[in-house]
């Protein structure tokens, strides 16, 4: 949590009964924070312990009842990672989110070097285009491109490679924009003397911009890796075959054939969490410095 | 609702980005394979799909022209996109309840949030609290509230809490007046995070010499949150509310799963709308025209963007 954390701005208290009063002070603050917390907390809580429940339990009491009755089961995990799909699924968010991180961050570091540190004409325009771009929501692809890619003759929507192509492709706008403007931060001389030495702009992008972007590049593959595992409505367009599906898609399936047999909801949407947890808490210095660069200023 | 893309503002640091030069065999390099794909997938498409709004478009292809058709129905005969009246309805009506509410109370709720953490000692904790639900897709969203909202007081927890008080049990996501507030506050529980977080960032840079200048004057919190903190971040402000206002006419996966647009159609917003009558109905060239609204919806952002990267251009 290190990335979140700030300094307090006030002098520590000096004695127990200042300490008491200044909290006694804030108690307003305290309470409203503190149902924020549980506010935020609870619900989660609520379906992770719903998903160690045994389905019975699940379907007599409601999952506060765990604190009288604390019986716990992987039987859930176990029947929808094998029975449900989800197992499967989780693997094919796998094949449909790697590519798609790793060929954005490539393409769009490239471009953004050249918009900071290649000079050519009219460079200022084609950025702003590129920041018009920006906004273009996924929908104007959907249609001309299942058409193009369905007439290519290629197995591109029944294969993961329109999914790949089309995240990589709208994921460009944002991921130069942003790496653009951090490569502009790096110190000219730098640059500049590398180019003296004869250093051609590819030794220049390799050894130069791209190791001292890292933190940039982080925060990009960061996002970039979690909209797309988090991903459902791209999948359901460019992944035309039902046994590629991603997690998202399955989850989905799932709440439509067991509408209120929350035992197995709660375990078959945890799995969808649990990857992004992981990579957002063990990378949230990352996260939080890429979002406060995009935005603060 | 989850990880939005940072909101888009611009590095004031730019030194090396003025253009000129001659034609360099070495931008072309870094910037085909990007260009390449930003022609094929971006801009093609959106020719294409601005096109296909002016026909049937059976099967995606132009197949009969049928002039402002698509647009006259949209507009005037299907009550699921927009039916004016009181109270207004369907699709776009909705969105526009969203962009009202849930803008403005995540940014309401992401500042108080932000300005009450700075005055605990577990500020880091209570950020992260809220910030965690942007790493979780809008689908475990969607079935985390479905399971809050289940009408079912052993089941569910709003109406396990509604019936300590001997009220519901409540169907919020089956009555069509309800669900859209139900949704909405999904929604809005989603996205605080975010807005804490930026505006936190923001408020911190506000000069301790200032708020304590106006304490000494005898202003009291109420006074310094309202005339002081908000007046001084309000360019933070302008840009979290922008990245909301796109999240709201970009919302699909949540609707999806948790409603399907309905009761009914009573939940859809534009988005949902968009893959319903195009890729559910077949109806391709309808389908398209929804997409252009999105499209034009967004102009104002885009022209936000540019305006923004402009004016910081000038300034280096």
């Amino acid at each position: 949590m290190t990335a979140l954390q700030d300094t307090t701005v006030q002098a520590p208290p000096r004695t127990a009964s200042e300490r008491l009063a200044r909290f006694v002070g804030k108690s307003p603050v305290h309470i409203i924070l503190g149902i924020i917390a549980l506010l935020w907390l609870v619900p989660t809580i609520g379906l992770l312990i719903t998903s160690f429940r045994p389905g019975a339990d699940m379907r007599a009491t409601g999952w506060w009842n765990v604190i009288v009755e604390p019986r716990f089961t992987l039987a859930n995990y176990e029947r929808v990672l094998t029975n449900e799909g989800m197992g499967q699924a989780f693997l094919n968010s796998l094949f449909i989110t790697v590519p798609s991180t790793i060929l954005p961050l490539l393409v769009a570091s490239m471009a953004a070097f050249a918009l900071a540190w290649v000079k050519f004409p009219f460079r200022d325009t084609v950025f702003l285009t590129i920041v018009a771009m920006l906004i273009v929501p996924v929908q104007v692809g959907f249609i001309p491109l299942v058409v193009a890619m369905r007439e290519s003759g290629m197995p591109l929507l029944t294969t993961y490679a329109g999914a790949w192509l089309a995240h990589t492709a709208f994921a460009l706008p944002f991921g130069i924009f942003l790496l653009r403007n951090f490569f502009i931060t790096l110190p000219k001389d730098l640059i500049e003397a590398a180019r003296i030495d004869g250093a051609s702009n590819w030794a220049i992008f390799r050894t130069i911009v791209v190791p001292l972007s890292v933190p940039a590049i982080a925060a990009y593959g960061i996002f970039q890796f979690l909209w797309v595992w988090n991903d459902l409505l791209m999948a359901l367009i460019y992944v035309q075959r039902t046994t590629l599906q991603p997690m998202t898609y399955q989850v989905t399936t799932l709440l439509g054939t067991y509408a209120t047999e929350w035992s197995l909801l709660s375990a078959a949407a945890f799995l969808v969490m649990v990857v992004p947890l992981v990579v957002f808490i063990s990378l949230q210095r990352y996260f939080v410095q890429g979002l406060l660069a995009g935005s603060v200023k | 609702m989850t990880a939005e893309n940072p909101p888009v503002a611009v590095s004031t640091t730019a030194t090396a980005s003025k253009g000129g030069g001659g034609f360099s065999w070495a931008a072309l390099f870094f910037l085909a394979p990007a260009a390449l794909l930003l022609l094929v997938f971006l801009l093609f498409p959106t020719v294409y799909t601005i096109a296909l709004s002016f026909n049937r478009g059976r099967a995606g292809e132009f197949t009969e022209w049928t002039g402002l058709d698509n647009w006259i129905r949209l507009f005037t005969e299907d009550p699921n996109f927009l039916r004016l009246g009181f109270p207004p309805s369907g699709a776009l009506w909705n969105n526009v309840l969203w962009l009202v509410f849930y803008v403005s109370l995540v940014v309401l709720a992401g500042l108080i949030i932000a300005v009450m953490a700075t005055r605990v000692r577990y500020e880091a904790w209570i950020k992260a609290i809220v910030f965690l639900p942007q790493a979780i897709a809008a689908t475990s969203l969607a079935v985390i509230w479905s399971f809050v909202y289940a009408p079912d007081r052993n089941t569910g927890l709003m109406n396990a809490v509604l019936g300590i008080a001997d009220i519901g049990p409540v169907a919020l996501l089956g009555n069509p007046s309800t669900v859209n507030w139900a949704l909405i506050a999904v929604g809005i529980w989603g996205s605080v995070g975010f807005a804490t977080v930026i505006l936190s960032a923001a408020i911190k840079g506000i000069s301790s010499e200032v708020l304590e200048a106006a304490r000494v004057d005898g202003a009291n919190e109420t006074q310094i949150f309202w005339r002081i903190i908000v007046p001084m971040v309000s360019l933070p402000i302008a840009v979290v509310a922008v990245t909301l206002v796109v999240n709201v006419i970009k919302l699909f996966d949540l609707i999806f799963v948790m409603t399907q647009g309905g009761p009914g159609t009573s939940s859809r917003v534009i988005a949902f709308s968009m893959y319903q009558d195009a890729f559910r109905q077949g109806q391709y060239g309808y389908g398209a025209a929804i997409a252009v609204v999105m499209v034009v919806l967004l102009l104002p952002v885009m022209i936000f963007n540019v305006r923004r990267f402009r004016a910081e251009a000038v300034q280096q």
